[in-house]
């Protein structure tokens, strides 16, 4: 394995090019573990600047319907946590780009933090955000992933008032996720208002990488949080919308998966 | 938070980061009405000529006669709708409408906590949607109709399991996109901090009563206090005037379903491991990776993976002990009220019963007085009682 590289590096790396990131995400193994690789691998070959994953919860209280079903669809074909770290592996045989992962707390406290940090860690990732686990919870695992070289990620939401925004600045690494709506995952038509207003605010108490997440759809989409302040977009449910849609017809899905990535790449140019 | 919500390691607030900012309200608003004169005037007025305050305690004579002890049954099956449920919704209710929420939204399993949500909403004027797993809203047709009969609005959840914890997942993201105008009132004591805290105290009623009236009927503490535990609030409410006094066993009962040692089981505190589950640390059912199972009781009240984590915490110190009655003899509990006192219980009360009937059989607690929490009546379990009996009805 060559060297991976760090969220810095990368939003450092599409800064010089006059870029904005882009941040395609999937849940590990949808809808099967083979197919799921070569989702990422489409992901990668057509734009991704870094991955976000996650992995499967039996009951994910911050997604909308779509994440769920993909959730569903990677516990059906027996997806685990230890299945979920040898994807991540087999990921990182074709690519060197930030890879962070999403998952809900229960995952890790049922392995133990410092087990689930040591197998992140040997998988090649970079950094983890648990959805359900807030700053005042979160205290216990910032030495664990300082330990493991991790990239401890939170989110800021409209609801975070300056102050918090302060200290969750503080205890964030990597970048930080910026969840543009009042609500849960989901791909929506119309970007908010409040949305590009929160970035401007989150960038002006902020000096950490921004990834703006949660009903991110379309290419437009993409260029206005990006004019915003947001260095990066981060793009889900549009995506494993795909997925779901072509679930019989694997060709169709790669090239239609492609093809969206390159026209969401395209928006971050400028 | 003011507080971290902690019993023990137990309970805290592990949600998205978008709801602690709605937490840090409820709680600064639940801190502030509890103390407040003209917040505990309306509270006490409704308990008392809506829902039917204070409940007797009544001594079973015939219960006793049978077993051999003396048992007392808190009548909570009394109430208005039915169950201990509407003492937590009349104070919660009363909350949101101090806060200025103009919807409330509940989960319910079997629906005892959507109705008396539903008729506080009527109450109180502030419109209500219930969130109901599908398969629940069929196996529990009667109460969908009489929460859309107080004007609730009843909205299947497809997703998952399409039972209570699914709803609940599904109140919590309806509340993460509507946290202006609306007010998530979770019916146990479990959820993220404040709501375990607050929910206990809402139903703390229960002991304060209960602790009154078996002084003045037997000038002493009861030996034993039991009450079945799903969720866990109406064991909460019972047991929370009593923890102090460390004479007094308490004792939690859990529907066991098939029986503990199968997977169809909602025993979660006997069978279950320390987990994360909506929003609080505490025991839950799940697998090696930390998937949640689902649980089983013929009792939906009793049918959930979770339990509110004061009673992880209870059990971890020994304060209070935990144990499952199966199905099969929940329903001879249920038979055995119903024979003896003429009082039909709710299928998660009967579980106490039966776990009072083998206690009572043991020699070492002859003789001994038992209060068992009665918390609601066996109506809504008629349809389903009758089939188990091969009954037609």
């Amino acid at each position: 394995m060559s060297h991976i590289e760090s969220y810095q590096e990368m939003f450092q790396r599409v800064k010089d090019k006059g870029e904005g990131a882009f941040i395609p995400f999937v849940v590990v193994g949808d809808p099967d573990f083979e197919t799921g690789l070569e989702i990422v691998k489409t992901y990668v070959d057509n734009g991704a600047d870094a991955l976000e994953l996650g992995f499967p919860f039996s009951d994910p209280i911050a997604d909308g319907p779509t994440v769920q079903s993909a959730d569903v669809r990677s516990l059906n074909v027996g997806m685990t946590t230890r299945r979920g770290f040898e994807f991540i592996k087999r990921i990182r045989e074709f690519t060197d780009i930030p890879i962070g992962l999403l998952v809900y707390y229960n995952l890790i406290y049922k392995m133990g933090a410092d087990e689930f940090y040591k197998a992140a860690k040997e998988s090649g990732l970079n950094g983890i955000l648990a959805a359900d686990l807030p700053p005042e919870e979160a205290e216990v695992l910032l030495d664990t992933a300082d330990k493991y070289g991790l990239d401890q990620i939170f989110m800021a939401a409209q609801t975070t008032s300056n102050e918090r925004l302060k200290k969750i600045t503080e205890m964030c690494g990597g970048f930080l996720y910026v969840v543009a709506v009042m609500g849960v995952t989901g791909a929506r038509s119309e970007l908010a208002d409040t949305t590009v207003e929160l970035v401007s605010r989150v960038r002006s108490h902020s000096d950490l990488p921004l990834a703006v997440g949660f009903g991110i759809s379309r290419g437009e989409h993409v260029r206005n949080v990006l004019d915003a302040g947001s260095d990066g977009a981060i793009v889900a449910s549009a995506l494993l919308n795909i997925i779901e849609e072509n679930l019989e017809n694997k060709e169709v899905m790669l090239t239609k998966i492609g093809s969206f990535c390159r026209e969401l790449k395209e928006a971050t140019r400028k | 938070m003011i507080s971290k919500g902690k019993f023990g390691k137990y309970g805290g607030v592990f949600v998205p980061e978008l709801l602690i900012p709605a937490l840090e309200e409820l709680e600064t608003a639940y801190l502030k009405y509890k103390d407040d004169e003209k917040f505990n005037e309306e509270l006490n007025y409704y308990l008392k000529e809506f829902a039917g305050r204070p409940t007797a305690l009544y001594y079973a004579e015939n219960l006793s006669e049978k077993l051999g002890c003396k048992i007392y049954l808190k009548r909570e099956d009394m109430l208005h709708t039915g169950a201990h449920k509407i003492n937590n919704t009349l104070g919660q209710g009363l909350l949101a409408k101090y806060m200025g929420k103009t919807r409330l939204i509940a989960e319910t399993g079997a629906g005892q906590h959507g109705i008396a949500t539903a008729v506080v909403g009527a109450l109180l004027r502030i419109p209500t949607e219930v969130y109901m797993g599908s398969e629940d809203v069929e196996r529990q047709k009667l109460n969908v109709f009489r929460m859309e009969l107080s004007d609730g609005v009843v909205l299947p959840v497809e997703s998952g399991s399409r039972t209570l914890k699914d709803a609940i997942n599904e109140a919590m993201r309806d509340w993460i996109t509507n946290l202006d105008t609306t007010y998530y009132l979770i019916g146990s004591t479990m959820g993220p901090h404040p709501y375990p805290t607050m929910v206990k105290y809402f139903q703390s009623i229960i002991g304060r009563e209960t602790k009154k009236q078996i002084m003045e009927k037997e000038g002493r503490l009861p030996d034993t206090i039991m009450a079945c535990v799903g969720g866990g609030s109406n064991s909460l409410g019972i047991f929370s005037e009593f923890i102090g006094d460390e004479e007094v066993e308490l004792i939690g009962v859990e529907g066991g379903g098939d029986g503990i040692e199968t997977p169809r089981t909602g025993a979660t505190l006997t069978m279950g491991t320390e987990g994360v589950l909506h929003g609080s640390l505490s025991y839950v059912l799940q697998n090696d990776d930390g998937q949640i199972n689902e649980a089983h009781s013929v009792s939906a009240g009793l049918d959930y993976p979770g339990v509110g984590p004061e009673h992880a915490y209870l059990k971890d110190r020994g304060r209070a002990t935990y144990d499952a009655v199966t199905d099969k003899e929940a329903l001879e509990g249920f038979k055995l009220l119903s024979e003896t006192e003429g009082i039909i219980p709710a299928l998660e009360s009967a579980h106490a019963i039966a776990y009072a009937k083998k206690y009572a059989e043991k020699e070492d607690n002859k003789g001994k007085i038992i209060i068992v929490n009665l918390s609601g009546r066996g109506d809504k379990d008629m349809d389903l009682v009758a089939r188990e009996m091969s009954v037609e009805i």
